[in-house]
């Protein structure tokens, strides 16, 4: 073990019950390097930045800063130990200012009067040090969540952080914000800041790592450079080797659409018309606020639309209507998990069966033994990782729950599945079962519609590319000539051309 | 629904026991002290009447349950109980319609009222809070209306309620098999079903297909309809409905509710919860008086229980979730 790491988790330990999440892994940080924790969901990532955050504390090894062993028994200690964390969900109060933000806890006073100027002297400070201009009197709330994450980073210098823990930051920005917060980064590595970098996407790894950490099931597994290949650290992270990460087995579509979208409007959204036939995926690619989920929300029945016609096998669907939209065969795979597909209280079998509920039951009394053997079945059939099919849902990792929203709509016989963002936040291994499902739907005469924003994800599964730019569909692409660039410019077409109408 | 995922296992695990029924651990503790304490706690008739005293809160929180379950709340029950005691008797002994109708008057009285109150927070997006807080006020009101604000004497079927079948008495046994009809409606069917769905995750359930909407007003009748109910045996036990009858109660139920584990969250609650949280508080009521504390004490102490009871629970619950 070197001398001149900032911090060290020396050969900790951690088990919850009877499960042990972490066994004897280490990891150090070192000043001015970034050190990437790489491992799928439930592999004990977060486990380990809790304990450097003082939420958990180890049963066995030490911690140690600055080569001292310390304990990390709160959240307020690992502060004071120059630590700082960046959670997804950011600390930030919306309805306060980016100086109040910053100095929250801490206000700075004069005679018990707070001192707006020294208040804003220490944000400036912390904004200057990351390279930023923003109005430090703006609401965060008006921030983008880029800008707010930023603003977190710069709370944390403020403090005096010596440590960032960077728990999955890219995971909802785009390309143009990632590299901004990579340059931000970089500064930082140069003021000697030791950070942890979580991300699922491998190539940031090389991008920004110096060394990764690679864990599986809660035991370490190696310690690599962060320029190993992607394949390599896939097989570490995932014990085996995965052939194809994007596993697409195309189908011969079918003659009659079975989704059909024709002029559809509602606020953002203009004029959208598409067809999609049976055994064929079709992607929605665009840029943030393209209006891909609302078009995904508006078919679903989840939003009303003002105009225009959704039909499945040329049946018309009535608006804002998820029960007869369910009826007809369409399953919705929403933006998140978390707040629009999951009761989180509930169970596996409870969470796979709400869309059968109400159809199977007799009497209005719960089919109970058929709801449960359908889930069961169902789960066996995704590989869902359980303890079993009454675990609370909450209790799997995010690949499973994601897996458990498929199951709802195999077992409602779904036969056109919307999916918005259907990968996000989900590990290396989950990913490809869930692109072998997308299979699985085509290749039985289903189809798919499938917003992303992930690039490799929309080449590598789809049939056919549909851009969308400002609420309307920019173009059409066929996946063999589809291209980064090709759908990129699609994507701001009509940006430049209003840009250009602008100025004229 | 609140318990913690426990692999099946052969033998009876008494910790995880004993950390998902704190109420009735509790309750359990607080029969034992006070059994030590007065010789008089541990009687028949002293049983008989905390299982009478506990009926009507009981009953109320039944409805409750679901409305919280549900992840809402209804401040109304109080009122409903006392508007449609009233209705029931007001049709009989003022109207003159045949006694047999009473209590059906009662409790569509009490579906009447849980409608309009689900309705507005339903379809008028009003918070149920507000909704509700809205129809405690106007449904007390109206009360006073029809009666002029005086007692008018219950309807025979009505005071039948109040009486005793056999060695039993009434409120009893409507207590048992409200208890069991509300435990099965919401555990089984549909409704119950929906009632957590929507209020685990109230967007998740819609974007299943769930009718968000009609399970919010579904719970509110039933709220409505078991309220009513309470407000019958209530008036059955005095023989008269009092325009003020059940006033303040909905803060018991709810109370009730939430010692016997629900979250105000939604998505978590049980009916034999619900119970022993009622009975918690009825024993506590009970035993105070036998030890002859003051009603004002009592109070004190009654909040107190509320705090510590739903306290524990939230640490337990923090345990839990790691």
């Amino acid at each position: 073990m070197s001398n001149d790491a900032l911090l060290v988790l020396d050969k900790v330990c951690k088990s919850f019950g009877p499960v042990q999440v972490i066994d004897e892994v280490t990891v150090e940080v070192h000043a001015g390097k970034v050190s990437v924790l790489l491992g799928e969901n439930g592999a004990g990532k977060s486990t380990l930045i809790k304990m450097i955050a003082g939420v958990h504390e180890p049963d066995a090894g030490r911690i140690l800063v600055d080569g001292k062993a310390v304990k990390i028994p709160n959240t307020k200690a690992s502060e004071a130990l120059g630590i700082a964390t960046i959670h997804q969900e950011l600390n930030l109060v919306p309805s306060m200012t980016i100086a109040e933000n910053i100095t929250l806890g801490r206000v700075p006073r004069k005679f018990g009067i707070i001192n707006r100027r020294a208040m804003r002297q220490i944000a400036r400070e912390a904004m200057d040090k990351l390279g930023l201009a923003l109005d430090v009197d703006t609401p965060v709330g008006q921030l983008g969540l880029a800008q707010q994450q930023l603003v977190e980073i710069a709370k944390a210098l403020s403090l005096d952080a010596r440590v960032l823990i960077l728990d999955e930051p890219t995971a909802a920005l785009t390309k143009a914000e990632i590299a901004h917060l990579f340059s931000v980064v970089a500064t930082l590595k140069q003021q000697g800041v030791g950070m942890v970098f979580i991300s699922h996407h491998l190539d940031e790894i090389a991008e920004i790592g110096d060394f990764v950490n690679v864990l599986r099931d809660g035991k370490f597994i190696a310690t690599v450079p962060a320029d190993t290949e992607e394949n390599e650290l896939v097989r570490l992270m995932v014990g085996r080797d995965i052939d194809a990460q994007f596993p697409r087995v195309a189908t011969e579509p079918g003659q009659k659409p079975l989704l059909s979208v024709q002029n559809l409007c509602e606020g953002m959204l203009k004029d959208i018309s598409l067809e999609v036939r049976p055994g064929e995926v079709v992607a929605l690619a665009g840029l943030m606020g393209a209006g891909r989920t609302e078009l995904i929300r508006a078919i679903a029945g989840a939003d009303k639309y003002a105009s225009g016609v959704v039909a499945v096998n040329g049946k018309k669907l009535a608006s804002f209507d998820v029960a007869a939209a369910t009826r007809a065969g369409i399953g919705h795979v929403p933006e998140d998990r978390k707040t629009q597909g999951l009761v989180l209280d509930a169970s596996v079998a409870e969470n796979i069966g709400y869309a059968t509920m109400a159809a199977t039951a007799k009497n209005g009394l719960v089919d109970r033994k058929g709801q449960k053997a359908r889930a069961q079945q169902v789960a066996e059939r995704l590989r869902i990782r359980m303890g079993s099919i009454d675990a609370p849902i909450r209790s799997l990792s995010g690949g499973n729950q994601q897996k458990a929203v498929f199951g709802r709509w195999f077992t409602a016989g779904a036969k056109v599945l919307l999916l918005d963002e259907p990968t996000r936040g989900v590990d290396v291994g989950a990913k490809v079962e869930i692109y072998e499902l997308i299979n699985e739907i085509t290749a039985s005469g289903g189809c798919v519609l499938m917003a992303s924003s992930e690039l490799p994800e929309v080449l590598g599964m789809s049939d056919r590319v549909l851009v969308m730019s400002q609420g309307r569909i920019a173009g059409e692409l066929a996946t063999e000539e589809a291209t980064q660039d090709a759908i990129m410019s699609l994507a701001v077409s009509n940006v430049h051309r209003e840009e250009e109408m602008g100025t004229k | 629904m609140s318990s913690v995922a426990t692999a099946p296992k052969k033998g009876f695990d008494f910790k995880a026991f004993l950390a998902n029924n704190g109420a009735l651990v509790g309750l359990v503790i607080l029969c034992l002290a006070l059994f030590i304490a007065t010789p008089r706690f541990l009687t028949g008739p002293n049983l008989m009447n905390i299982g009478i005293q506990v009926s009507t809160i009981a009953v109320m929180a039944f409805g409750m349950t679901f409305v919280i379950v549900a992840a809402g709340i209804d401040l109304s029950v109080g009122s409903v109980a006392a508007l449609s005691a009233m209705g029931s008797s007001y049709a009989i002994t003022t109207a003159g319609l045949p006694d047999g109708l009473s209590i059906p008057i009662g409790l569509a009285v009490g579906a009447l009222c849980g409608w309009v109150t689900g309705a507005m927070s339903a379809y008028g997006k009003l918070p149920t809070f507000i909704a509700s807080l809205a129809m405690l006020t106007v449904v007390r009101g109206l009360t006073l209306v029809i009666s002029d604000g005086r007692p008018i004497s219950t309807s025979s079927s009505v005071s039948w309620l109040g009486d005793d079948l056999g060695p039993i008495p009434v409120p009893i046994l409507i207590l048992v098999v409200s208890g069991l009809l509300a435990a099965f409606v919401l555990n089984r069917t549909v409704i119950g079903k929906n009632a957590f769905a929507v209020g685990g995750n109230t967007e998740a359930a819609r974007l299943s297909g769930i009718p968000v909407k009609r399970v919010l007003v579904t719970v509110f009748v039933i709220s409505g309809v078991f309220a009513a109910l309470s407000g019958m045996i209530l008036a059955g036990r005095l023989d008269s409905a009092q325009p003020t009858l059940a006033s303040g109660y909905e803060l018991d139920a709810i109370a009730a509710v939430v010692i016997g584990g629900a979250s105000l969250s939604g998505g978590v609650g049980r009916i034999s919860g619900t119970l022993i949280g009622a009975l918690v508080l009825a024993v506590i009521r009970n035993g105070l008086n036998l030890l002859s504390v003051s009603a004002f004490w009592q109070q004190v102490v009654i909040g107190a229980v509320i705090a510590i009871a739903v306290g524990f629970d939230v640490l337990r619950r923090k345990n839990v979730k790691h």
